[in-house]
């Protein structure tokens, strides 16, 4: 494939072309510096240019060099070299990162009869896939697909994590994949000595120059190994508790496979937040939506429904989040967070910011619910809570706070949230029901809406406040063949922003088609 | 202190006669200028050119050596106007900055230098920053050199031409009384090459020769009558000279031998002109051309018996000139039309009026030019193209996100603007002016705030017009101490008091001029061996005669920082509300601090390392805490669990625990799934005796209570 004019006899083919893109601050500098460098330790013409500027601050750069060997014929004559690389113009490209080599491809920088591509396929996620409420993630199968097809040949695998494993950085192992690739006729040892001579973490760059190396030299460039499947599993089962947890387990086996699935880990999920017999509620639950189910639907209604269950049963209280924080499983992770190594300690700070509003759900339900019926009272307790508690949890005052909070568990059915909680729980339940007796489709769609809500305080919120707009189209749509479709695009629009700017165009839109014009 | 250390670069400018000179254009000019014999030299710090100040001002051991001045101006106007020690003392000098945007604060000076003229040679060296990576608007420095009169030297791009070009610089600017700019683009500026040194060279006269033996001559004042004389003293004498030398010197070039067509280049053009006819098989790899080249390394004056006879028996000639307007090829139809020239002109029209030259633009441009006007020079394959069209991808455009750049890992202007959101979400959007610096990243998501940016330090003079007290709400304003120091406080802060502005202005203090490599300037907390800082912005402000003032000195106090601009946006009090909002730009103090506790922890002293982290299963997966934030740190992933919809929050290694996320939870009530981890190296007897017995009875705790209870463990990988 080519790319504007077509070339004849193109005098520039005896210039290897090389573009690197990456995100500021990723270290392109040095790595065009190392390769600028080896051609130059060779004996080579070499010519490098970068824009730097501010789009190093984390933004999309580029570096480009050009190399040649010398011409014995023609003695000191220097060649003329560009400054800036042209589409359908690049021998070897260095995207380091993945969706970096996805915007060469579209730049038109790499093309299948000429260039290999080398990529290191982790992802540095740009701000605006970040900040939206759903899943902003771009889609890594689509660049791989891409990048493949527009390549004559492509190296890829995760470098990143290559270079942390030996202590070093994405330049270094980018630069190994460079030599490993077999692409620049330099021995292995000049780009060794270039490393050598920068002087700065050179043990842990050659490590990760080595690794990087023999994989992309292995030709075994082109796959990841499958991340092993990490699998929860009771790992401590009182006696008193043994037997109704294995009754709880049976009960799973008996739901049809497709369920199964999913209420394994929602039982599971269910039980840690409160107790075996909050399990044997969520099964029975999930048992009547099974009942009235059927096969030839695959169980599609059933399925949400163990998923979603689980997540409204588990809501995220004071308590859960005291439980969650004072586990031994926490710590543990933590300290590998931060490589805690021997003769270290470590302090942890937990950034707490509770209202009346949380307090009270922690209240006996007629308690807390008379205070909030009290807007003054609320103002003036909320005056003594409402600030932010910084709490650690290696010490004995803050760990042993949080650790009673997350023992008032045991009480929690009769506290204000629960109930709050549950009664959102049936009635949500029950329009998911009820719509599924005349569309199945809209009853699916409807107990996906769960999704919506989540979060803590004002953002809990806004997530219940967009779930109940979505659901309220419920009564314009019914009827319709398209509804379960539009619940889905309302759905959809919710998670798209935070102000739920598009969820009100969507909300628009259903109204003008479905309500009688009034003229 | 700047961002880098230059000390490797130098011991480059040490090099001597004959040694071979290896790294990146704009050194290989700072080295040409002590080659010279240059006797001072200032400028403004900015893309392209911030390594030519960064690399004198670490080499002040060798300006010394040489009786060199080298100063950091306040600003180009500065610079500029520095320049003026070359009017009447035969010393050169050179000021350098960023173009267009230094230029055009420096036109005031450079106009009343360019009106005088200059008996010294008087160099100023423009870094353009044209083309697609560029941070400032898009215009040309041409307009500059046309009506100050100044020569404007665009030099190929490559060392040795740069190198030369200084030196021609300095000599056409002592024989035509001129200054002189010399124009290096962004990617020449960085390109990597090298040249053959010469000896750096003591200025025959120095600035301190010229103070002990003052000179004066009124005839170089600008005050009438002298002005008017100079206008004509431009055209009758300086101009001829000036063609005189260029002609004599054969400052422009030409390549290739006779043709029927012929192209006209700017100097830095040639590298991208060059490519295109290598691509059409017209060019070899050296530059031989069977296209005759005419190149101009002196863009301004135009030499026009070199255009005219270069054009003699062509039937077209391309002008390859970037950027708009097409200064140089209307002089050129002028010059052909009058010299009753018949060659056929082409070029906007050939070649886009506007955008960069870049390769695919030039071979595009090129080929059409020769396929219309000499198609038996090329390949039959090229006279006829059959080419599919570019794919169009458009599953692949929408996986791949915009990223533009944005605030640093740790960035204490972060929460600035986290708390200007929060500000904004109690009292509603207000108009927001932004300034240059890297705080104007805040116009990216996720922050989405500020309307306008009208130059440097003219953030708050650009909502000047907005003083309304009668009105419910106050703008609100940002300046950087970069722009501050700059113009912002007679432009922006004293313009607000005088004219009773009752805005709110933020200036952000982040202890350097950090957007341009992290220059010290007055306000710079660090000692500086040859310059005076520890000038409090406040105590300037206060100057000024501002009343209201509020000095946040941790802006990573996300909820004072909500609460001040609060009271900024409702206090009764008249007049401008000014707040300093101070922090160390995180980029330098890593810098700064990461080696000294790198080198403690070694030594087995105590250091504490902090790190942000989130508990997975505490975050829902909100993104809350990103729209407030942005940092590259602070990330999202999915995890292994098919409850699970959305991703959640995560903290990559790159953390350096400034606080900011932990304080945006706090302050906008977010989650509780943020927690900060302080690793203690090296810790004393004491904290580790501490440690181990909390640890004991924590870890009592938790077993009694795991005991009790259905515990599902992750296991860990």
């Amino acid at each position: 494939m080519k790319y504007g004019l077509p070339e004849g006899d193109d005098a520039t083919r005896g210039i290897v072309k090389i573009a690197i893109l990456a995100v500021g601050g990723q270290g392109g500098g040095v790595l065009s510096g190392w390769v600028t460098d080896v051609a130059q330790r060779t004996g080579w013409h070499v010519q490098s240019t970068s824009v730097a500027g501010v789009a190093q601050r984390t933004g999309a750069t580029i570096y480009y060099v050009e190399m040649m060997p010398r011409d014995p014929a023609r003695g000191d004559a220097r060649p003329v070299l560009s400054l800036s690389p042209a589409p359908g113009d690049v021998d070897i490209l260095i995207a380091a990162e993945l969706v970096e080599a996805g915007r060469a491809v579209l730049r038109g920088f790499v093309t299948p009869e000429r260039t290999t591509l080398i990529a290191s396929s982790h992802r540095m996620l740009a701000v605006s896939e970040k900040i939206v409420p759903g899943d902003g993630k771009a889609s890594p199968d689509t660049v791989l697909r891409r990048a493949g097809e527009a390549s004559r040949r492509f190296i890829h695998f995760d470098m990143e994590t290559m270079a942390k494993k030996a202590g070093s950085v994405v330049s270094a192992s980018l630069f190994g994949a460079l030599a490993g690739s077999g692409e620049l006729p330099f021995p292995r040892d000049a780009f060794e000595e270039t490393i050598k001579a920068g002087g700065k973490g050179v043990d842990a760059s050659l490590r990760a120059f080595a690794l990087a190396y023999e994989r992309a030299a292995s030709g075994d460039g082109e796959h990841e190994p499958a991340a092993p499947a990490v699998k929860p599993k009771p790992a401590n089962t009182p006696a008193r508790l043994r037997d109704a947890w294995n009754g709880l387990l049976g009960r799973v086996e008996r739901l049809p496979p497709p369920v199964r699935e999913l209420a394994g880990p929602g039982l599971v999920k269910v039980v840690d937040f409160l107790d075996p017999a909050y399990g044997a509620e969520y099964l029975g639950r999930l048992e009547r939506i099974v009942a009235a189910d059927e096969e030839a639907r695959s169980w599609a209604f059933s399925r949400e429904a163990a998923k979603y269950v689980a997540n409204a049963m588990v809501y995220d209280d004071i308590i859960r989040v005291a439980d969650l924080k004072t586990r031994p499983a926490r710590a543990a992770r933590v300290r590998t967070e931060v490589r805690l190594r021997e003769g270290q300690t470590l302090r942890t700070t937990e950034y707490f910011h509770p209202r009346m509003e949380e307090i009270c759900g922690l209240l006996p339900a007629r308690l807390g619910a008379a205070i909030e019926r009290r807007p003054g009272l609320m103002k003036s307790f909320n005056r003594l809570v409402d600030r932010g508690r910084r709490i650690r949890t290696d010490g004995m005052l803050g760990f042993g706070t949080l650790w009673s909070l997350a023992g008032l568990r045991r009480w929690r059915r009769g506290l204000l949230r629960h109930q709050v909680e549950s009664r959102h729980l049936e009635e949500w339940l029950a329009v998911a029901e009820r719509e599924r007796a005349s569309d199945y489709a809209l009853g699916v769609e409807v107990l996906k809406c769960r999704r919506l809500i989540k979060g803590y305080s004002d953002t809990h919120k806004r997530g219940q406040s967009k779930f109940d707009r979505v659901l309220s189209c419920l009564d314009l749509l019914r009827g319709r063949p398209d509804a379960a479709d539009w619940i889905r695009r309302l759905r959809e629009a919710a998670l798209a922003d935070a102000d739920g700017v598009a969820l009100d165009g969507a909300i628009r839109t259903v109204r003008s088609f479905a309500e009688p014009s009034s003229g | 202190m700047a961002e880098r250390s230059f000390a490797k670069e130098v011991q480059k400018l040490k090099l001597g006669e004959g040694q071979e000179f290896t790294g990146e254009g704009i050194l290989a000019i700072t080295k040409a200028l002590l080659q010279c014999g240059v006797g001072y030299v200032g400028g403004y710090q900015g893309a392209p050119i911030s390594h030519l100040m960064d690399v004198l001002a670490d080499a002040q051991d060798i300006l010394g050596e040489l009786g060199v001045h080298f100063e950091a101006s306040a600003s180009e106007a500065t610079a500029t106007a520095m320049l003026a020690a070359s009017v009447h003392y035969p010393i050169r000098g050179a000021a350098t900055f960023k173009s267009t945007v230094g230029t055009n604060v420096a036109s005031d000076a450079l106009a009343n230098l360019a009106s005088g003229g200059v008996t010294g040679g008087a160099l100023i060296i423009v870094g353009e920053d044209y083309g697609e990576g560029s941070s400032i608007m898009q215009e040309r420095s041409h307009a500059f050199a046309m009506k100050s009169q100044v020569w404007l030297l665009d030099p190929r791009p490559n060392l040795p031409s740069i190198v030369a070009a200084v030196e021609h610089g300095f000599e056409l600017s002592e024989a035509s009384n001129t200054p002189v700019m010399l124009q290096v683009r962004i990617r020449c500026c960085h390109v990597h090459g090298s040249f053959i040194a010469r000896d750096n060279k003591r200025p025959a006269m120095t600035v301190a020769d010229a103070l002990e033996n003052p000179r004066r001559d009124t005839q170089r004042i600008v005050l009438p009558p002298a002005s008017f004389l100079h206008e004509k003293e431009k055209i009758s004498k300086r101009m001829p000279a000036a063609i005189d030398y260029i002609r004599r010197h054969g400052l422009n070039e030409t390549f290739g031998g006779e043709g029927k067509v012929g192209i006209i280049c700017q100097g830095g053009m040639y590298n991208g002109v060059v490519r295109a006819l290598q691509r059409l098989g017209l060019a070899d790899l050296y530059g031989e051309t069977r296209v005759p080249l005419h190149v101009l390394n002196v863009t301004y004056p135009l030499i026009e018996d070199e255009l005219v006879r270069f054009c003699e028996g062509k039937d077209a000639v391309l002008v390859v000139e970037e950027g708009q307007p097409d200064y140089i090829e209307q002089a050129l139809g002028t010059m052909l039309y009058k010299a009753g020239g018949s060659v056929k002109l082409e070029g906007k029209g050939m070649l886009p009026m506007a955008g960069e030259y870049s390769g695919d633009v030039m071979l595009a441009g090129i080929g059409g030019f020769l396929r219309q006007h000499a198609g038996d020079l090329l390949a039959p394959e090229i006279r006829a193209p059959n080419v599919p069209a570019p794919p169009i991808w458009d599953d692949l455009a929408k996986a791949v996100p915009a990223r533009p750049p944005g605030f640093c890992v740790g960035c204490p202007e972060r929460p600035i603007f986290a708390a200007t959101k929060l500000a904004e979400e109690e009292l509603g959007k207000h108009h927001i002016a932004s300034d240059i610096g890297c705080h104007l990243f805040s116009i990216m998501p996720p922050f989405e705030l500020g309307a306008t940016t009208m130059g440097y330090g003219l953030g708050p003079a650009s909502a000047s017009a907005f003083n309304a007290p009668d009105a419910g709400r106050r703008s609100i304003s940002f300046v950087g101490d970069g722009g501050f120091w700059h113009n912002g406080l007679t432009s922006s802060i004293g313009n607000a008091v005088f004219n009773q502005n009752d805005g709110v202005i933020v200036v952000v203090d982040n202890y350097y001029s950090a957007a341009t490599g992290g220059q010290d300037i007055l306000s710079s907390r660090a000692s500086n061996r040859t310059k005076s800082t520890n000038h409090p912005i406040t105590n300037a402000i206060r100057g000024m005669g501002v009343k209201w003032v509020r000095h946040v000195e941790r802006t990573y106090d996300v909820g004072l920082m909500r609460d001040t601009l609060k009271e900024a946006l409702t206090t009764p009090e008249k007049g401008p509300k000014v707040i300093v909002a101070s922090s160390e730009c995180m980029l330098n103090r890593q810098r700064r601090e990461a080696p000294l506790k790198k080198k403690a922890i070694a030594e087995g002293k105590r250091a504490v390392r902090t790190k942000f982290g989130v508990d997975e299963d505490v975050c829902t997966g909100d993104h809350a805490c990103m729209r407030l934030s942005g940092c590259p740190s602070l990330t999202v992933k999915h995890l292994d669990d098919p409850l699970r919809d959305d991703p959640v929050a995560a903290i990559d290694e790159n953390c350096v625990g400034c606080g900011n996320c932990g304080e945006v939870a706090d302050a906008a009530v977010l989650c509780p799934s943020f927690y900060q981890a302080d690793v203690v190296s090296n810790p004393t007897g004491w904290e580790r005796f501490w440690s181990t017995l909390r640890g004991r009875v924590i870890a009592s705790l938790q077993t009694s209570r795991e005991r009790r209870r259905l515990s599902f463990e992750v296991a860990q990988p």
